[in-house]
């Protein structure tokens, strides 16, 4: 359970997109522990009808997400956040993206439209990303050059096939980020 | 008005609601500054720290004892005990404050990550993974 005693530096990469993409999943397939969920609440305006003052109610909602845990070497353990990729919980991305690495964005070819508002706060924050392509059994295969035109990417945001269950699948999609992310330096 | 259908909740995001009241269990104390005690601050019990620990509220003994042999990040801390993560915050900003766990913070935010790092974090995917 506890942490080499040695690992003194703690490094994040954001696992980013929208409900039921695969975020948990992927987390799952290469984390070194069984993932672990937090909680935390979060304020967002809720509006109320029937409230005639026009100020809109404050609501506090409590919301549960899923990390998991890799230990890079004796210095450096990696944690994987997964983060849902609404709007609402902008708050919450501000903590979540200090300090990250980056991001692994996954999108469903079958539902890629609803990944346009997860790019545009990845976008928006300011995070490096790689876009990771998950493959649902019984979707045929989709071309990754498809997908970086639908979602208008550009041409140095890398796509990668992404089958979340599959541990290496899953971890030749974090190499890529970081591989780009060590391409921006130089 | 009543019969107006409920919005649906998002599975994956759990609504719940606390049995005790959070400000109970934080003594009303207010969260430490953002970067303080952040999800990926590692924190340990300091090694003489038991004895004081029985004094405590049973949330921040359980965080005690949860953190005793070792380094956890704060995130797991969360994970582990079930508490929310800003109620495990205050209350290792308290535990600190009274001198009973070591914090390792996370590298700070920069405008670019260091090369070095960056190549340690491939080196060990690769490692690993047999990538």
């Amino acid at each position: 359970m506890y942490l080499d005693p040695n690992v003194t530096t703690a490094v994040k990469i954001l696992v980013v997109g929208h409900f039921g993409v695969g975020k948990t999943t992927c987390i799952g397939s290469i984390s070194e522990i069984e993932p672990l969920r937090t909680e935390e609440e979060i304020t967002e305006a809720s509006v109320n009808y029937d409230d005639l003052s026009g100020t809109p109610d404050k609501t506090t909602t409590t919301v549960a997400m899923d990390f998991g845990r890799l230990t890079l070497s004796d210095q450096v353990v990696l944690y994987l956040f997964g983060t849902p990729g609404q709007e609402r919980f902008k708050e919450m991305w501000e903590d979540l993206t200090r300090g990250a690495l980056g991001a692994l964005v996954l999108v469903d070819p079958e539902r890629l439209d609803e990944s346009f508002a997860v790019l545009d706060l990845v976008e928006r924050f300011g995070l490096t990303y790689t876009v990771g392509v998950n493959r649902f059994q019984g979707t045929t295969d989709y071309p990754l050059e498809e997908v970086r035109e639908a979602l208008a990417l550009s041409d140095e945001t890398p796509v990668v096939p992404c089958d979340v269950r599959d541990e290496k699948a899953a971890a030749q999609a974090l190499i890529t980020l970081v591989n780009h992310l060590l391409s921006l330096l130089s | 008005m009543s019969d107006e259908p409920e919005p649906e909740p998002e599975a994956e995001l759990e609504l719940t609601a606390p049995l005790v009241p959070f400000f109970v269990v934080t003594g009303g104390r207010s969260l430490p500054p953002a970067h303080e005690y952040e999800r990926t601050t590692l924190v340990s019990a300091k090694r003489d720290a038991a004895a004081e620990a029985r004094t405590l509220s049973p949330e921040a003994r359980e965080v005690m004892r949860l953190v005793a042999d070792g380094f956890l990040s704060v995130a797991e801390v969360a994970g582990h005990t079930g508490l929310p993560l800003g109620v495990v915050r205050i209350l290792l900003a308290e535990l600190a404050d009274e001198d009973l766990v070591l914090a390792r913070k996370p590298i700070p935010p920069a405008e670019r990550p260091d090369k070095e790092l960056l190549h340690a974090v491939l080196d060990g995917l690769k490692t690993r993974f047999g990538a």
